[in-house]
């Protein structure tokens, strides 16, 4: 079922994606576009069938619970936006 | 030198014929000359490339070379190259020098050969054309008006262009195969698992998997057998032993048999596409293969079921770039929840906001049964018609694509026709199974765009893949041509 602006702008609100009101409408006709297309999906019959998440049908591996990575924290933090004493910073979220 | 195999090369190295060092400058100054039209390449570092070639110049003096030792290589743009821009053809990371190597990286470095550059791309391997980098499209170099095919764009034109001996690629629904289809190249996409998918940078975790693109199957084996191995870092990489992936490259196909899928050869192909697959496979039997039909009755549903699980997968993977830890982030906003949205709307493009607006939508409240559960025991179904399929026959062949090359802008307006493009690909992901594209011929106006025959192997069955591979390219001559301005 085609979906209207309403629903798209939930969409983008959950995947925190910005949408101007310009793009609404060409957003909305492109994903209805792929929505048909996911459609055909539900015509086949799947009952009594597992769903598959993956190739194969794995456990998680579990390790030695030990350091195994040194401290890189200033390697990683070279490529943050914004970054102070070790911190990431992002626009306040308390007053 | 340039259209050289890798065995040619590594001989040349090891017998001092040419140094490392003028082999990366000569493929440097081809770079500079033919990359302003193809752009190909969106990051190329003299120095660094050079630094890595003088160094691998002293382990061939000292008697320390591997096979592959000197030989240059590009990667995608999606593989973390420690100190190098690695973009994955987004704005997004348009700012990210990587502060680490992807395990796929450390195996190349470890093997000795010397990155030549990292390759344009389609934005978060979202994308069939290379239409959707950031950096813009890539030319394929047969035909500059046309696209090189996708996600792997510029590996494809870097190596068809013989930029590059060799470049690695990611496969998640055809982004290796299709553009060595449209490229004139061989691609190997290898069992989920057996090539680690750390510092790739994630698209959809359950279908990525990293593969060589090169001129040949002796080149792809060679690549394949130092790239492959198991990555504790990788959740996923199965834990195998070490394998030679060229040791079924002398093996004569004789009582080989050949399934093909009755739904492959139906509607869709087009007719010189249809020409050249069937000439291969007519080759194929006079070096002693059989041919059977097989079903894959529920492939038809592999385009629409990909399109609910990857943008699935690709909406919870792409969530990390949200203007904190790395990459891009809007200069302007209000508040946090303002600073993520607008970040995220002006560092991704359409065609990735597309993909995550669908899998967020397939996984929200109500739909995550229709949609979701549904995409996946579909999934289960297109597995389950290769194991049956694979009881008949020993290997599975047809074309790679449904037509050679389109062009640039064809197809960019229209998601739902772009996605069409990899109908005989997408299946081999959902399975799991390796899958490779050989040339096998030309088509198109003029008979000047190449057109590519898709393997499909068993589970680990990579080496012999890449032997009833080599077989054909013992026999013709596609893989070694190149294209004119080349």
């Amino acid at each position: 079922m085609p979906l209207n602006l309403d629903q798209i702008e939930r969409l983008a609100r959950l995947a925190r994606i910005e949408i101007s009101a310009a793009d609404g409408g060409e957003t909305r006709d492109r994903l209805n576009d792929v929505f048909a297309l996911i459609e055909q999906l539900q015509a086949a019959d799947t009952r009594g069938i597992e769903p598959m998440a993956h190739a194969f049908e794995l456990a998680q591996r579990l390790r030695e619970d030990a350091v195994t990575e040194s401290d890189r924290r200033e390697a990683y933090q070279a490529v943050a936006p914004e970054v102070e004493a070790g911190l990431y910073l992002v626009p306040r979220v308390m007053e | 030198m340039i259209n050289s195999s890798l065995k040619e090369l590594g001989a040349a190295l090891a017998e001092k014929r040419i140094s490392s060092v003028e082999l990366a400058t000569l493929l440097i100054e081809r770079i500079e000359a033919l990359n302003p039209t193809l752009n190909a390449f969106i990051t190329v570092d003299r120095e660094k490339t050079l630094a890595m070639a003088r160094d691998a110049d002293r382990r061939l003096g000292a008697g320390l070379a591997g096979p592959l030792t000197g030989i240059p290589l590009a990667h995608k743009d999606i593989f973390c190259s420690e100190g190098w821009l690695t973009t994955c053809g987004s704005k997004m990371l348009a700012n990210f020098a990587s502060p680490y190597d992807a395990h796929v990286v450390q195996l190349m470095k470890a093997a000795g050969l010397v990155t030549l550059g990292k390759t344009n791309m389609d934005e978060f391997a979202m994308g069939s054309s290379n239409e959707t980098s950031f950096y813009g499209p890539v030319k394929n170099p047969w035909d500059n008006t046309r696209v090189p095919g996708g996600s792997s764009g510029g590996s494809a034109a870097a190596v068809a262009a013989r930029l590059t001996p060799a470049a690695t690629g990611t496969d998640t629904g055809g982004s290796i195969r299709q553009p060595a289809a449209l490229c004139g190249l061989t691609g190997v996409k290898p069992t989920y698992g057996v090539v680690s998918r750390y510092g790739m940078i994630a698209f959809a975790s359950s279908l990525d998997q990293g593969g060589p693109m090169a001129k040949s199957a002796e080149d792809c084996a060679l690549l394949l057998s130092a790239m492959s191995g198991f990555d504790p870092r990788d959740s996923t990489s199965l834990d195998r032993p070490a394998e030679d992936y060229r040791r079924d490259l002398e093996k004569p196909l004789a009582g080989l048999k050949i399934g093909l899928p009755r739904e492959f050869f139906a509607a869709g192909m087009a007719a010189d596409v249809r020409e050249a697959v069937d000439e291969a496979l007519a080759e194929y039997r006079r070096q002693g293969a059989v041919t059977v039909e097989v079903s894959l009755p529920s492939s038809g549903l592999s385009v629409p079921a990909y399109y609910v699980i990857a943008p699935a997968e690709a909406s919870s993977n792409l969530s990390r770039f949200d203007g904190v830890r790395y990459g891009y982030r809007a200069p302007e906003y209000t508040d946090l929840a303002d600073m993520y949205c607008k970040t995220r709307a002006q560092g991704f493009g359409a065609e990735v906001k597309r993909r995550i607006l669908i899998g967020t939508y397939v996984l929200s409240h109500g739909y995550y049964d229709a949609y979701y559960l549904q995409a996946q025991k579909i999934r289960r179904l297109i597995a389950n018609d290769f194991v049956q399929a694979f009881r008949h026959c020993d290997i599975i062949m047809g074309p790679t694509t449904p037509s050679t090359a389109f062009a640039l802008g064809a197809k960019s307006d229209d998601p739902v026709e772009m996605y069409l493009s990899d109908i005989y690909t997408i299946a081999v992901n959902l399975a799991g199974l390796p899958g490779m594209s050989i040339p096998c011929g030309f088509g198109g106006e003029g008979g000047k765009l190449p057109v590519g025959l898709q393997l499909i192997g068993n589970y680990f069955d990579e080496a012999r893949m890449l032997g009833v591979a080599h077989r054909y390219q013992l026999a013709t001559d596609w893989h070694k041509r190149m294209p004119e301005e080349a």
